[in-house]
């Protein structure tokens, strides 16, 4: 939209990467005089705002900066020697695909950031907090951005102990089992992936995903494909999560602190379907398609089967978690994606990144409301909370309410929000499968996905009228409703999921030729 | 002299290229020399046989510099340059870099914990069998012919035996230095056994004509000739501590002073592992079919035994925190062995070789870092116990830091960038050479591994136990120590081609 020269961008995206990682040094040293503030506490959580704030600029400036007229081709690209020895080299750039992913990390991260400079979640010190709150920035974004096959691994590695401190140290009850149960499950996972990304580097003599973009599988015989596929494929799905490798999610969420739900659910999911779209599809296009079928059908199982884990939660006297419920309603959302990727079509691909965006925005805000939900009532339980008519927000809390059944019925996928066209996009993928994909059994896939959507119609709404309606007696306590931090870290939520229900085409346009591009043999 | 005599004179008079043997025989020479000083030393100025000492591997470090320029060889055969007992090759170099290096560190903490232990260590020996270990561990990677190769082994190891067990009236180190030295006796008279068969049906020491005359030796012998090869690596598995020789190490190094189990942990593996690759690689490669098997499924048993034997450790236990690194070397060696098989079945062994190299060159600087840490813990609460880091963030910032970086890197997580582009190395190398099944038993470990370490990680960050210990200054070698290794490891992150590019250039 506007001329940045290309230097500048080169920096800026570097700059996105590498900043939250200095940011994260510079909080463990005390603070300088001048910006001591009122206490070292607030001096450090100050300091996380301004450091993912100023990320998010450059986010932004490089958004602007990025020539909308060519998504598919890769911009503000660096390309530096970094290990010859095994071939890695610091390759960065941004395209179509990546962007939005880019942008939407960003937010979240200074949003989570805001969010934590008002409410500091209880645990220990926020020092430690802000700094592995940045590193998680860090290593997502850097796994949005690269182009090499090891710097995505060790991207998506460095995202592991700082989920794992956030967990273990600031969650809730449970947290060292499930902060446990998620580094061991996607630690498996990302080690069998490395055993795929080397067997496609070895054998095609390349780590460069643009290069072997290029080549578009060309180099790697069948059968390789197809081992690496089922390597990489198991890494990226535990991530995802896929059913039925998704067992550490609702654990990981119902522990974590809100801040670190929100961006397990917002961001770091999003590394694994993005693996599945910027490495699977267009490196080892033979060997996805032997697996596309299975994708899918795992892909409708987890629609499927989240969505009736959600209904059971929600059912009255199943003291069903309220976080648990979105974890799995995540399960759902995520097997959309998935289904969208497995058609192998730009339509699919496209409905897939839509729908993972979308995902970030509406869970994110989830996540926060019912965090909000729980510092306010003290609990998550939808039986406690909604006693015997339900919890009334609506009347105790209007404000808050509202957002509430707002995020709800964005997630349930309602036309004119975010959450609809990314499913729809994905079911029209089902429709009309790559070559080379058995149409009847892709068909039957897209209708029981449609049916899927129906279910979470469903529990979505059951939620609304347990949490949002209810009778307010006069003994009920009046519930202070949403704070001002809280309408500035939710506001951008908000509209943007309003903007891409109404103006789909912002997105579609920049990640369509991307997709197109990469589908018919990688990137320029 | 007539003329005659000359020619004679010379052919029997070898000449000898000293600035290539430098190195090993500096250690050795500053080690006698402090053995005899010991003599003539006062008890109040004992520290001073250990700062020689210091200085002394210092030198022999720095000697290795001159050496940098080309091969060299010594001790040949005359008449054939190709047959030569010692080579300074870039392998050699490397190896020794790594002994001379792991030594000086160690050498730094016994300084500290020679002065901790007020006379219960005998200055002197410590010193002098310190040295002399370091000197054959040295001569090791250089020796090209099985004898010297035995020599060094034993040179290695026996002084190793009485350094463990050498503090006097611990009932518990000398049962630690007798279990070490009847396992290591009896794998070193397998190997020599080993050693005798191949050298009847070969005729010659030297590795490099091995290599040429086993490949067609008298259909009679083949037999005598596989034995002979199983059996001499029997004798480095030992060395590496590898299954099922490794039931020694937990409680050797428990039991000895904790800078001889920091020293065997690296300098002992380092032995191990370059004579295998001497015996496997350059004698013995046209029975890859024989070796790469067997070590495969030696590496695969090593690691998940060390990584068991490590999950174990109840984080109360006396010691615990020694067992703990002990059981991981274990299952590193695990690792450092996975290369090594590779290099049967690859068509670029050398590459393969340097993974290993690579890898040692990581895990030398990261555990030695580890166990100065733990020897600065060690000094305030004696017990060792893994319970006892805990809360060590809020007592001693920086050492916390630098323990759970080490440890991240042994586990091969970001932010400790080294250990994980090692690992990918070793992955690779496996990969590479189509032992796919070797490289998910390692993914698996991997794993199993991180649990242990991060358990371990997680607990420097919790809150201290209750009454603050009152800090204690940290001694100048300790320091030393730990900046060292730190500064390696760090240095290593941001350019982890410092040492993978052993990995992508021929070594021999």
């Amino acid at each position: 939209m506007i001329d940045i020269n290309e230097s500048v961008m080169q920096f800026l995206l570097a700059f996105v990467v590498v900043g939250p990682l200095l940011g994260a040094a510079a909080a463990l040293l005390p603070a300088p005089p001048g910006l001591k503030g009122k206490s070292p506490e607030q001096a450090v959580l100050r300091h996380g705002v301004t450091v993912t704030g100023a990320v998010l600029i450059a986010a932004i400036v490089l958004a602007l900066g990025f020539d909308h007229d060519h998504p598919s081709r890769m911009q503000a690209t660096t390309d530096i020697r970094w290990i010859p020895a095994l071939d890695v080299r610091i390759h960065l750039g941004i395209d179509g695909i990546s962007l939005p992913l880019l942008v939407l990390t960003a937010l979240l991260t200074f949003l989570c950031a805001l969010y934590t400079y008002f409410k500091t979640p209880p645990g220990p010190t926020p020092t430690a907090f802000v700094a592995l709150l940045l590193v998680l920035e860090s290593g997502t974004l850097a796994s949005f951005a690269v182009l090499d096959l090891l710097l995505f691994f060790l991207a998506f590695e460095m995202v592991l102990v700082p989920m794992y401190f956030l967990i273990a140290r600031w969650g809730g009850e449970g947290r060292a089992e499930a902060a446990w149960k998620f580094i061991l499950y996607t630690l498996l996972g990302s080690v069998v992936m490395l055993l795929g990304l080397l067997l496609i580097g070895l054998r095609a003599g390349t780590f460069d995903m643009m290069a072997l973009a290029t080549d578009n599988g060309r180099s790697l015989t069948t059968s390789v494909q197809v081992i690496a596929v089922l390597a990489v494929g198991i890494g990226l799905a535990v991530k995802t999560p896929m059913w039925p490798l998704h067992s550490w999610l609702p654990d990981a969420h119902t522990a974590a602190p809100t801040v670190g739900s929100v961006l397990l659910a917002g961001v770091l999911l999003k590394m694994g379907t993005y693996g599945f779209v910027r490495i699977l599809l267009p490196i080892a296009p033979d060997g996805f398609r032997t697996f596309a079928p299975y994708l899918a059908a795992f892909a409708v199982v987890g629609i499927i089967y989240g969505s009736l884990a959600c209904l059971a939660l929600a059912r009255r006297g199943a003291k069903g978690d309220l976080k648990r419920l979105i974890a799995y309603s995540s399960v759902g959302h995520m097997g959309f994606v998935l289904l969208g990727i497995a058609t192998m079509t730009p339509t699919g691909v496209n409905g897939a990144l839509f729908a993972n965006i979308a995902h970030g925005l509406i869970t994110g805000l989830l996540f926060f409301l019912v965090g909000a939900l729980k510092d306010r009532t003290g609990s998550t339980d939808l039986d406690t909370l909604a006693q015997r008519t339900g919890a009334a927000l609506y009347g105790r809390a209007p404000r808050l309410g509202g957002l509430l059944a707002f995020g709800a019925i964005a997630s349930l996928g309602l036309p004119g929000l975010a959450g609809f066209w990314g499913e729809m996009l994905a079911l029209f993928g089902a429709f009309d499968p790559g070559t080379g994909l058995s149409r009847p059994a892709f068909l039957t896939f897209m209708a029981v996905a449609a049916f899927g959507t129906l279910l979470t119609a469903a529990y979505m709404l059951i939620v609304v009228r347990r949490v949002c309606m209810g009778a307010t007696g006069e003994d009920t306590p009046h519930l202070p409703d949403v704070r001002r931090y809280e309408f500035a870290a939710w506001t951008p939520l908000v509209a943007l999921t309003v903007v891409a229900g109404l103006w789909p085409k912002a997105l579609l346009g920049l990640t369509d030729p991307a997709v197109q591009q990469l589908l018919a043999g990688g990137p320029r | 002299m007539s003329a005659l005599a000359q020619p004679l004179a010379a052919s029997l008079v070898q000449s000898v290229d000293w600035l290539a043997v430098a190195p090993p025989t500096v250690a050795a020479v500053v080690g006698l020399a402090v053995l005899v000083a010991d003599l003539f030393v006062g008890g109040r100025r004992k520290a001073l046989l250990g700062w020689a000492s210091v200085a002394g591997l210092a030198a022999a470090l720095l000697l290795l510099l001159p050496l940098l320029d080309g091969d060299r060889a010594t001790f040949c055969l005359t008449g054939d340059t190709h047959a030569c007992s010692y080579v300074a090759d870039p392998f050699t170099l490397v190896i020794q870099f790594l002994v001379l290096g792991g030594a000086l560190v160690a050498a730094l903490l016994s300084v500290t914990a020679l002065k901790d232990a007020d006379r219960g260590l005998p200055e002197g020996e410590y010193w002098f069998l310190l040295l002399s270990s370091a000197a054959g561990a040295a001569l090791l990677p250089a020796s090209r012919d099985l004898a010297t190769l035995i020599v060094a082994l034993e040179v290695a190891s026996l002084p190793a035996f009485a350094l463990v067990g050498l503090r006097h009236g611990d009932r518990r180190s000398s049962e630690a230095a007798l279990k070490f030295f009847l396992s290591s006796v009896t794998a070193t008279a397998v190997s020599l056994m080993g050693i005798s068969f191949v050298y009847a049906s070969t005729g010659t020491l030297y590795l490099n004509r091995i290599a040429d005359r086993v490949q067609d030796v008298d259909g009679q012998l083949t037999t005598l000739v596989h034995t002979g090869v199983v059996l001499t690596l029997v004798g480095f598995a030992f060395k590496t501590a590898a299954v099922p020789f490794h039931f020694w190490v937990p409680d050797t190094y428990v039991g000895a002073p904790l800078p001889i189990a920091a020293y065997l942990s690296v300098v002992g593996k380092a032995v191990g592992f370059s004579g295998l690759i001497l015996v496997t690689v350059v004698a013995l490669p046209s029975y890859a079919d024989v070796w790469g098997p067997a070590l495969a499924a030696l590496a695969a048993l090593t690691m998940t035994a060390g990584n068991a034997g490590a999950l174990r450790q109840r984080a109360t236990r006396a010691y615990s925190a020694v067992r703990l690194l002990a059981w991981s070397s274990v299952g590193q060696a695990g690792y450092l062995l996975v290369p090594i098989a590779a290099a049967a079945y690859s068509d670029d062994p050398e590459r393969s070789i340097g993974s290993t190299v690579a890898y040692a060159l990581m895990y030398a600087a990261v555990n030695l870092g580890a166990f100065a840490v733990a020897a600065l813990v060690g000094r305030t609460k004696p017990r060792n116990r893994l319970s006892d880091y805990r809360g060590l963030y809020a007592s001693r910032p920086l050492t916390a830091l630098l323990l759970a970086f080490f440890l991240l890197c042994l586990a091969g997580l970001p932010p400790g960038i080294i250990g994980l582009f090692a690992k990918v190395t070793v992955f690779s190398a496996a990969v590479d050479a189509g032992l796919g099944w070797l490289a998910v038993i390692m993914a698996v470990n991997v794993v199993v591994a991180l649990y242990y370490y991060l358990q371990w990680t997680a607990l420097l960050f919790r809150a201290a136990p209750e009454g603050e210990p009152r800090r204690h200054p940290a001694p100048v070698p300790l320091t030393a120590a730990i900046a060292v290794t730190a500064v390696l490891a760090v240095a290593l992150s941001g350019a982890p081609q410092l040492v993978l590019r052993f990995a992508d250039t021929g070594l021999f």
